[in-house]
């Protein structure tokens, strides 16, 4: 069973100087993931879901423990990547930073909380969603734009918008089209910052369905960081409880949400409105 | 005649020492942008400040100097550039390409064929080609040595798919020695194939960002572009009014107000060679009502319009050319 883990975080944790003192964000997270699970980090604001998604995807360094990842090489197969030395669980902290940006670009895809920081704004929806292609070195403007507009029915977007910027995209179609811009190379595991805060309920709804369904087609991994429930329970098989850096609970979602076991996690479950 | 008031060349000796080095990193590295101590030079920035600190530094007592802007040698840049070197070093001056060692260029690279053993000299006012792409340096540096020039064929998808074709016409980005994203200076992108495999020897010196980069002899130099929308050099449906030829960069000049256009080689030395070797072309505008005229394609959007070699050739300034056509 070891060997297809995904993705192995022993002991992660991150801190920063604020003044004088130092300030742990988040500490002492383990945890393992595997090909096509949906595992969520929920908490309250402040309590480290962000920092943690940031050194998954290191885009930060830990300062303690380590994140491991099953790289695969540039053609997809393990066995060059273990002749290259490379097999199997790798410390991202030993990869070089063009290795690191290479995975971050073919293998993983990471979805912002606003559009905006994840989308280049000044190229149109068909650019946005070619731009992986083309640092991968697709050199052919026709299959260039048929992907861009296949991706675009994907993802339920109106494909006379492909010419379209993005800034004149309502926030439900910017964050679809940062889906696709990230779902372009078929990674394996895709990180998620509070993919649908900020969008109004039935375009939440929306979403999270076509989330859903490509996280089956394309059998997806995906860590998701969400303050709201529901997400969580509509989406993840496994979910981590997250409080002042700590995770206080973790385990599969539905028993995690119906019998929680932490008086943070009784006390989150139960202030949740139902109207 | 060189004014003794001054050191050779202008520069002091160390400063030529330091460009020197610089330079010598450059052609190791084709395409790879050197920094370097940028000095001030009794010109504005947007002069040629990079390129005349570049040409000081290369150029000895037996080299013989041809000054070129916009493809003219009587240009107001190159006639002040050409005297401040015949000041500064005494060298002589020429306004033929094949008997010039060192080129110094704005905008153009000559018609004529350049050959071993000559170095031709840009004046860059950009040298970085992601430069209204990425914003931050430390990023664009990142990219270099990376090699992810995705980016830039991301800016030539948005031309096509906004305007049907690259709109891009001058400073059209290459790829020097199948490694390193280029600027090729703001000439047009008439000149780009010129660069691949030249036997001269191409500097480039940007004065106000501090940066030298260079394209050593016969090095392959690829314009990006798409599989399915190739580079193309622009094509004129005239040939040049003076000379008659068919091959050459051509200026467009609107001579009144009924839409009638002239068009010369943008190379006056090209141009008056083929001329003294009794080539005539007709010798008059041509006559295009402007409800004719093709839409312009909006050239970069507002982007450094003022930089296009054709803008500037549209500008309201008559050239020797122009006023023998017109007398």
């Amino acid at each position: 069973m070891n060997d297809d883990l995904l993705l192995s975080v022993r002991g992660a944790g991150k801190r920063f100087m604020q003044g004088n003192r130092l300030r742990w964000a988040c500490r002492d997270v383990s945890f393992d993931l595997y090909p096509g699970e949906v595992l969520a980090v929920v908490g309250e604001s402040g309590s480290g879901k962000s920092t943690l998604l940031r050194l998954l995807a290191a885009r930060l360094a830990c300062d303690e423990g380590s994140v491991h990842y099953d790289v695969r090489d540039e053609a997809g197969t393990a066995a060059a990547a273990s002749a290259a030395g490379e097999a199997g669980l790798v410390d991202l902290a030993q990869l070089s930073e063009a290795r690191l940006r290479w995975l971050a670009r073919t293998d993983w895809g990471f979805v912002e909380q606003h559009a905006r920081d994840g989308l280049r704004m000044n190229v149109s929806g068909g650019a946005n969603i070619g731009e992986r292609m083309m640092a991968l070195g697709s050199r052919h403007y026709g299959k260039l734009r048929g992907q861009a507009l296949s991706w675009m029915e994907r993802v339920e977007l109106d494909v006379d918008r492909i010419d379209d910027l993005p800034g004149t995209y309502s926030g439900g179609m910017q964050q679809r089209l940062q889906i696709a811009r990230n779902l372009v190379t078929h990674p394996r595991l895709v990180f998620m910052d509070e993919p649908t805060t900020g969008l109004d309920v039935s375009v939440q709804a929306r979403l999270l369905d076509l989330l859903r369904e490509l996280v089956d087609q394309l059998q997806l991994a995906a860590v998701i960081v969400t303050h709201d429930l529901a997400v969580a329970r509509l989406l993840a098989h496994r979910m981590l409880v997250m409080k002042d850096g700590q995770v206080v609970e973790q385990g599969l979602t539905d028993r995690v949400l119906d019998d929680p076991q932490h008086a943070y996690t009784q006390l989150l479950v139960s202030s949740v409105l139902t109207p | 005649m060189m004014d003794d008031n001054y050191n050779f060349g202008f520069l002091d000796e160390r400063t030529k020492k330091m460009i020197r080095r610089a330079m010598l990193k450059a052609v190791a590295i084709p395409g790879y942008q050197v920094p370097f101590g940028s000095r001030e030079m009794p010109f504005a920035y947007g002069w040629g400040t990079g390129g005349v600190q570049v040409t000081a530094s290369v150029i000895g007592r037996d080299d013989v100097l041809k000054v070129i802007d916009q493809g003219a040698d009587d240009t107001t840049n190159a006639v002040n550039i050409r005297r401040f070197f015949a000041r500064t070093t005494g060298v002589t001056t020429t306004e033929k390409t094949a008997q010039a060692s060192i080129i110094q260029t704005r905008h153009r690279i000559p018609e004529t064929a350049l050959e071993e053993g000559q170095v031709i000299v840009f004046q860059v006012p950009m040298p970085e080609p992601l430069f209204r792409l990425e914003p931050r340096r430390r990023e664009t540096i990142t990219m270099h040595a990376l090699a992810e020039y995705g980016l830039m064929n991301v800016k030539l998808y948005e031309d096509i798919a906004q305007l049907g074709a690259i709109s891009r016409t001058y400073d059209y980005p290459v790829l020097v020695n199948e490694r390193y994203l280029t600027s090729p200076s703001p000439i047009p992108k008439f000149d780009n194939p010129k660069m691949h495999m030249n036997p001269a020897l191409q500097l480039f010196g940007a004065g106000r960002e501090k940066r030298i980069y260079a394209i050593p002899p016969y090095t392959a130099v690829r314009s990006l572009d798409f599989e399915d929308h190739p580079f193309e050099v622009q094509r004129w449906d005239h040939a040049c009014a003076l000379c008659g030829a068919a091959d050459s960069f051509l200026d467009e000049m609107i001579v009144d107000d009924e839409g009638s256009r002239l068009f010369v080689c943008s190379d006056s030395d090209y141009c008056g060679e083929r001329r003294d070797a009794g080539y005539c072309g007709t010798q008059q505008a041509v006559h295009m009502p402007v409800n004719l005229l093709p839409l312009p394609l909006g050239e970069g959007r507002g982007e450094g319009r003022e930089e296009g070699p054709r803008a500037e050739a549209l500008a309201p300034t008559l050239s020797q050319k122009e006023r023998e056509v017109i007398q």
